[in-house]
C-alpha cells in the first residue's frame, strides 16, 4: 500500500473526520484520498491560516480536524498557531510535505526548509520527521497524542519518505 | 450608527445563538453588552472569525453566526470562495462594514472606498448576499435566521468607537464554555 493510502487509512482509523488541505505536489494522492473517503469531510483552503481557522471550528463542533500542507506554510501560520491553536489549547495534526530536503530539485525550497524546524522549535510545537516510508507506523500514535495533548503537532514528511521525486 | 450601536440592537437576536466574534473591539463590545457562554471571542488571528464559524457550521447541526468586520474580511478574502463552495445552511456571516480598521484607530479600508464586499461575496459564488443599512441589521439577521439559508450580510455603518474594557477571560475558558454550549445544543 502506498504511503499516501496509509496516511488516509490512519486518519480514518483515528476518526479524523474533518480535513483541510492546501496542495503540494507530494500530497496529491493524500488529498485525493481524503476527498474520496466517505468518512472524511474535505474542505480545501485557499491559505493555511484560513485552514487552521476551519480546523478550530471543526474541533469545537466535535470533530477531530487535521491540516495537510507544505512546510512553507509554517512561515504563513506562525501567528495563527500561537494566537489561535495554542492560545485556546486546541489539537491540530499538521501533515506537512517537507520540501527542500535532500533529493529536492528546486533550490528555492531549501530556503524555507532550513527555517522549518527552528520555527517549530521556537513555537514549542511537537515535531516528528518521517524520512523512511516505514516511519508511517508512528502516525496512529502521533494523532492520538495530538488530540490527547490538545496541541498542534507537525509531521514533516520529506522527499525520501515519499520515495523521491 | 456605529458598530457598537449595531451590536447593541443585535443582542436579543443573538441570544442563545452560537456566535463567533471577530478580534478586537467587536468582541469587547459583544462581551460588554451581551456576554453568554455561547459566544466565542476570537482574541487573536485577525481574519479567521468567518473560517472558524464555517468550520463549526459544517461539523454540527446548530446555527452559527459569525460576526466579522470589513478589515478582517479583506485580510482573509480567501474565506469567501471557501464559504461559497461549502454551503452550510446553518451558517450566517454578518460583516459589519464601517469602512475602517476600527480597533486600530479607524484607518480607512478599501471596503470604504471602491470595493464592495457584497459584490465580492456574490462574485465568489455566495448565493444569498444581502447588504443593509445599520438600522436594519437586526431585522436582516432575524430574517436570515428564519430563512434557513446560508446568508452573508454586509451591514454598512459609520466609523467610530466607544470605550470598552478588554476581555480578561482565558482562551481555554472561552473555548470550554463555548464547547459545552455546542454539546448541550446538539444533544
Ligand atoms: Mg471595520
Amino acid at each position: 500500500m502506498s504511503v499516501s493510502d496509509q496516511i488516509v487509512d490512519s486518519l480514518v482509523r483515528n476518526k479524523v473526520e474533518f480535513v483541510t488541505t492546501v496542495p503540494c505536489k507530494q500530497l496529491g494522492d493524500v488529498i485525493d484520498g481524503c476527498e474520496a473517503h466517505p468518512d472524511i469531510m474535505h474542505v480545501p483552503s485557499n491559505k493555511e491560516d484560513e485552514g487552521m481557522g476551519l480546523c478550530a471550528g471543526a474541533w469545537m463542533g466535535g470533530k477531530r480536524p487535521a491540516i495537510i500542507m507544505q512546510n512553507t506554510a509554517i512561515g504563513v501560520t506562525v501567528n495563527t498557531l500561537s494566537s489561535l491553536t495554542q492560545f485556546y489549547n486546541m489539537p491540530l495534526p499538521m501533515i506537512i510535505s517537507y520540501r527542500g530536503e535532500i533529493g529536492e530539485r528546486v533550490a528555492i525550497q531549501a530556503e524555507m526548509a532550513v527555517h522549518t524546524k527552528p520555527l517549530l522549535a521556537q513555537l514549542g510545537i511537537q515535531t516528528y520527521h518521517f524520512h523512511e516510508p516505514d516511519d508511517i507506523r508512528d502516525l496512529d500514535s502521533i494523532l492520538n497524542h495530538t488530540y490527547m495533548t490538545r496541541k498542534p503537532t507537525a509531521v514533516l514528511t520529506d522527499s525520501n519518505f515519499w520515495g523521491g521525486y | 450608527m456605529i458598530r457598537s450601536d449595531i451590536i447593541k440592537t443585535l443582542i436579543p437576536v443573538l441570544k442563545d445563538e452560537l456566535v463567533v466574534c471577530n478580534i478586537g473591539l467587536p468582541s469587547q463590545e459583544l462581551h460588554m453588552m451581551g456576554d453568554q457562554p455561547s459566544n466565542f471571542y476570537m482574541l487573536g488571528t485577525m481574519g479567521l472569525a468567518s473560517s472558524i464559524g464555517l468550520g463549526l457550521a459544517l461539523t454540527q447541526k446548530e446555527r452559527v453566526i459569525a460576526i466579522d468586520g470589513d478589515g478582517s474580511i479583506l485580510t482573509n478574502l480567501g474565506t469567501l470562495p471557501t464559504i461559497a463552495n461549502n454551503v452550510a445552511d446553518n451558517f450566517i456571516l454578518l460583516i459589519i462594514d464601517n469602512g475602517s480598521y476600527g480597533s486600530t484607530g479607524d484607518q480607512a479600508t478599501y471596503a470604504g472606498k471602491k470595493t464592495s464586499l457584497a459584490a465580492v461575496a456574490s462574485a465568489c459564488g455566495c448565493d444569498t448576499v444581502i447588504e443593509c443599512q445599520a438600522e436594519d441589521t437586526a431585522a436582516t439577521l432575524q430574517a436570515a435566521k428564519d430563512s434557513g439559508k446560508m446568508t452573508i450580510i454586509v451591514a454598512k455603518c459609520e466609523s467610530g468607537n466607544i470605550p470598552v474594557p478588554v476581555i480578561e477571560l482565558d482562551g481555554p475558558v472561552i473555548k470550554h464554555r463555548f464547547m459545552e454550549e455546542v454539546k448541550r445544543k446538539n444533544a
